[in-house]
């Protein structure tokens, strides 16, 4: 089979991704339901979920977000090693959803670059799949070195991350 | 239940007999927080102590009220090592000062933040969005 090393590695990491929950409220459930054996995360090569930030690919950040929690969202972000993705999984995590008041992020982009928003309040897993199949997509398409790249560079410094 | 209250500069005489009169013994502090009545000129900062008799199994409301342009108030943490984080957290969304607290800073809120938003005067709402305008949001 005659293929370029690039579409090698990213059929791999497209297939292989580590998911970290980052779960604060009732979309976390429902990414339980979406691990568990009915809507099984496993077919699409994510079951191995962890719980460390140096080993995981896709930080999926499911819940409501205090604005007390943003500096710990940030800093498990910053503890990953590249390359690495997000998904803001839910309204509140995408937007702060019902949550317009003083205490609440309106949305993780405030403090991280997101790659994927799941919306629904809280989404069914199925809409959560179809958000691993989105950022499966985006793996599959970009490059080895996204994060060489001039745009993710200053996407980066755009949230003050070097 | 028995509501009562006493100006703002008795309520440590006031607590200290509820809790030490025999016939009384409230000794124990279930509650205590604040309400803003921004109309009341004088008097906007009400902050109220629930006590509980738990020999008797009674419970009592006792209010003192306060300026909020001076809201200060005597620290009830001596008589009830309870009020402690109570007086923390109604600092931190009434501005309540308790004089007398032994570490008066903000419990629940962001230490950046530079306001007590329990205050009427405040919207409830994050006034720093940008994207959420009245129009389509009927704020």
């Amino acid at each position: 089979m005659a293929t370029s090393f690039e579409k090698v590695v990213s059929l791999a990491r497209k297939n292989s991704i580590w998911p970290l929950p980052f779960a604060t409220s009732c979309c976390g459930i429902e990414f339980m339901a979406t691990m568990a054996s009915h809507y099984d995360l496993a077919r699409f090569g994510s079951e191995r979920v962890g719980f460390s930030p140096r080993q995981c690919d896709l930080l999926m950040v499911m819940g409501t977000i205090a604005k007390k929690m943003g500096p710990v969202v940030r800093q498990v972000y910053l503890q990953m090693a590249e390359p690495r993705w997000v998904m803001a999984v839910g309204a509140c995590a995408s937007s702060g959803g019902i949550f317009d008041t003083y205490s609440v992020l309106q949305g993780i982009d405030q403090v991280i670059p997101v790659d994927v928003y799941v919306p629904g309040c809280p989404p069914r897993p199925e809409a959560i799949i179809d958000g691993i199949l989105k950022i499966q997509d985006l793996v599959h398409a970009e490059g080895l070195r996204r994060r060489n790249s001039d745009q993710y560079k200053e996407l980066l410094a755009g949230y003050g991350i070097q | 239940m028995l509501t009562f209250a006493a100006p703002k500069d008795m309520n440590l005489k006031v607590l200290q007999f509820l809790y030490d009169e025999e016939s009384l013994s409230f000794r124990f502090m279930t509650d205590l927080q604040a309400v803003h009545y921004p109309d009341r000129i004088g008097e906007e900062l009400c902050v109220v102590y629930h006590l509980h008799n738990l020999r008797d199994n009674v419970r009592i409301r006792f209010k003192v009220y306060t300026d909020v342009q001076a809201p200060d108030v005597f620290s009830t943490t001596a008589l009830f090592a309870a009020a402690n984080f109570m007086e923390r957290e109604t600092y931190d969304f009434f501005g309540v000062n308790f004089v007398g607290h032994p570490n008066l800073i903000r419990v629940l809120n962001v230490d950046e933040m530079d306001y007590f938003p329990l205050r009427k005067e405040f919207p409830l709402e994050d006034q720093t969005r940008v994207d959420k305008d009245d129009e389509m949001f009927g704020r």
